[in-house]
């Protein structure tokens, strides 16, 4: 019962962090806007996939890529509060290293959903003007989109936190979060079709399991995509049960 | 039952030896002090007896639970407050101690209650919906010193509490936690290199030195074993002080040199200083007063505890990232 109340208190500090922090939110959702109107206009002006314009295509994509970066990010905070000893604060506390991790990750989760939610809202804003028509946001692909981007994003965060539990320098872990996000992104055939890929390519963009994120999306938002919504789901939930037995182990083994 | 002990408790980094085998009891409702200089491997023992690290041989009980084998209990026995803070800045400081009673499992009304009681112990209650960042230093350790209270710990350790404080708010601190003390009826555990607040605030002290324990007794027991006034002599560079015709004089009952300068306990300083400087030869300077801790640690060590050490926050910190700590 105590270990419930040890969550929802970190839960409850990343909350209130995150609203503090205003900015955070805003810098969010100033960078998928750019990305649909000026690549997705840009390039939408001389290419179209899937039957839809292109701006309609990186739509999901687009999403993923906000989801990585605030998910992967999140793990700064736990070198921050390793930096600012608020760490030793909840090291020393009687809750156990599990419920620390799923703590964080449900406010993470949080952080990243209420994010991801102003930008379907945006989807929603373009669909209705026509900017990008063929988008189908009903309330079924909704739930849907947010029932996949959820279990990513507990991957996701997982990933973040892992690496945050074993690096002692904030600049040190953006330096590598980059290196693990831009891949993962580019990779994942967000701002491309993955099917007649080249015979080098292929495989790794089928093993970078943000690809299966991505064409869950499309399959319930744009009606079109290469693999089954339900076999999307369930890559990316393998995936994320890894990694969060991988995080359970790392917040384990992590040293203040 | 103690309700701290400690057997051959020993914490070995690679090639450093930072806490060598200690064994100590301490009792119920003690203020009990660890003092010595810095590095000397005092955090250290306080992060192994809060469970933060874990020893490398030895063992020690908090409350009658092993450190290593039983480690939550330990951690609902005890509270801390850290060397440097750890609020967080984005937090009111009632969110701060909301936080803390969610993570400590209390009931809602008792953590509710409960947060009043010690906002009041430390003067907070005007500004407890002020985020931590507009603080102060000495009103955050007053926030961290009522958070450390908050689930009712039977010890409280404080780790350097007047760190880096304005002689005024060090003053407020060791009020407040002499009043703690008081009222709460709890044991606390403080590390320090500060003789006057050792000396102050401590029931009992432990001197360490390089992870050991030199002496351990009351203050004014250890105060007793130098055995009269002590009188510090500085000479002029090139011109030592003659120590030969100092050992020589009847009443004076020990002669120390250290650092350049020399150490003399005396039988009452008063009468005999001026027989002292005639003796001594020339002198670029010369103090007198009655034993300290810091002669204490002289008489033990060989040295001096200098309070020379870099201060606050983030000097100390960059000394005990370099140490491994």
């Amino acid at each position: 019962m105590s270990e419930l109340k040890g969550i929802y208190a970190l839960w409850y500090r990343e909350f209130k962090v995150f609203l503090r922090e205003k900015s955070r939110i805003v810098a969010s959702v100033v960078n998928p806007i750019m990305w649909l109107l000026i690549i997705g206009g840009g390039i939408g002006s001389a290419v179209s996939f899937g039957g839809v314009n292109y701006q309609t295509f990186i739509y999901p994509g687009v999403l993923i890529q906000s989801a990585l970066f605030a998910s992967i990010f999140f793990g700064t905070y736990i070198v921050w509060d390793k930096k600012i000893d608020f760490m030793k604060e909840v090291l020393v506390a009687p809750i156990s290293r599990t419920s620390m991790f799923v703590g964080k990750i449900l406010g993470g989760a949080t952080d990243t959903l209420i994010q991801l939610s102003i930008l379907i809202v945006i989807g929603f804003v373009f669909m209705q003007t026509g900017l990008m028509a063929d988008l189908q946001l009903n309330v079924f692909s909704v739930l849907a989109s947010f029932a996949i981007l959820l279990v990513t994003i507990v991957g996701l965060i997982s990933i973040g936190l892992i690496m945050g539990s074993q690096m002692e320098s904030p600049e040190g872990f953006q330096l590598i979060s980059t290196f693990v996000i831009m891949p993962m992104f580019f990779l994942s055939g967000a701002l491309f079709p993955i099917d007649n890929l080249p015979s080098w390519l292929a495989p790794v963009v089928l093993l970078d399991p943000v690809t299966y994120s991505v064409d869950g999306l499309r399959a319930v938002m744009l009606g079109t995509s290469t693999f089954s919504f339900a076999l999307d789901f369930a890559a990316v939930s393998a995936f994320s049960l890894v990694m969060v037995a991988i995080g359970t182990y790392a917040f384990k083994k992590m040293k203040v | 039952m103690h309700v701290i002990e400690t057997k051959n408790l020993t914490k070995k980094y690679k090639d450093l030896t930072a806490v060598d085998s200690i064994s100590l009891e301490v009792e119920e409702g003690e203020i009990f002090g660890l003092l010595g200089p810095n590095g000397a491997g005092k955090t250290t023992i306080l992060m192994m007896l809060t469970t933060l690290r874990p020893p490398t041989s030895g063992s020690a009980t908090i409350n009658g639970f092993d450190i290593v084998k039983q480690p939550d209990q330990v951690r609902k026995s005890i509270g801390i407050v850290f060397q440097d803070p750890s609020s967080d800045d984005i937090l009111t400081g009632y969110e701060n101690l909301k936080l803390h009673g969610m993570l400590y499992g209390m009931p809602d009304d008792l953590r509710e209650k409960r947060i009043e009681e010690v906002l009041k112990l430390v003067d907070l209650t005007e500004r407890k919906n002020d985020l931590v960042k507009k603080y102060s230093g000495g009103m955050r350790r007053r926030l961290e010193l009522a958070r450390g209270l908050m689930h009712h710990p039977k010890i409280l350790f404080l780790d350097e509490p007047t760190l880096g404080l304005d002689p005024q708010s060090r003053e407020h601190i060791w009020q407040y936690i002499e009043k703690m003390a008081k009222e709460e009826k709890i044991t606390i555990i403080i590390t320090t290199h500060y003789m006057d607040e050792a000396d102050r605030l401590c029931d009992r002290l432990a001197i360490i030195d390089n992870g050991k324990i030199v002496v351990l007794d009351t203050p004014e027991n250890l105060k007793k074993i130098i055995g009269g006034d002590v009188i510090r002599l500085k000479g002029l560079k090139g011109n030592d002080i003659n120590i030969d015709a100092l050992k020589s004089l009847k009443f004076v009952l020990k002669i120390k040199k250290s650092d350049g300068e020399v150490s003399l306990t005396v039988k009452d300083a008063g009468k005999n200083l001026q027989e002292i400087l005639k003796v001594a030869g020339i002198v670029d300077s010369a103090e007198v007063h009655s034993p300290t801790l810091d002669d204490v640690f002289l008489h033990y060590t060989g040295k001096a505890i200098r309070d020379d050490s870099p201060e606050g926050g983030w000097a100390e910190r960059m000394m005990h990232v370099r140490a491994g700590h």
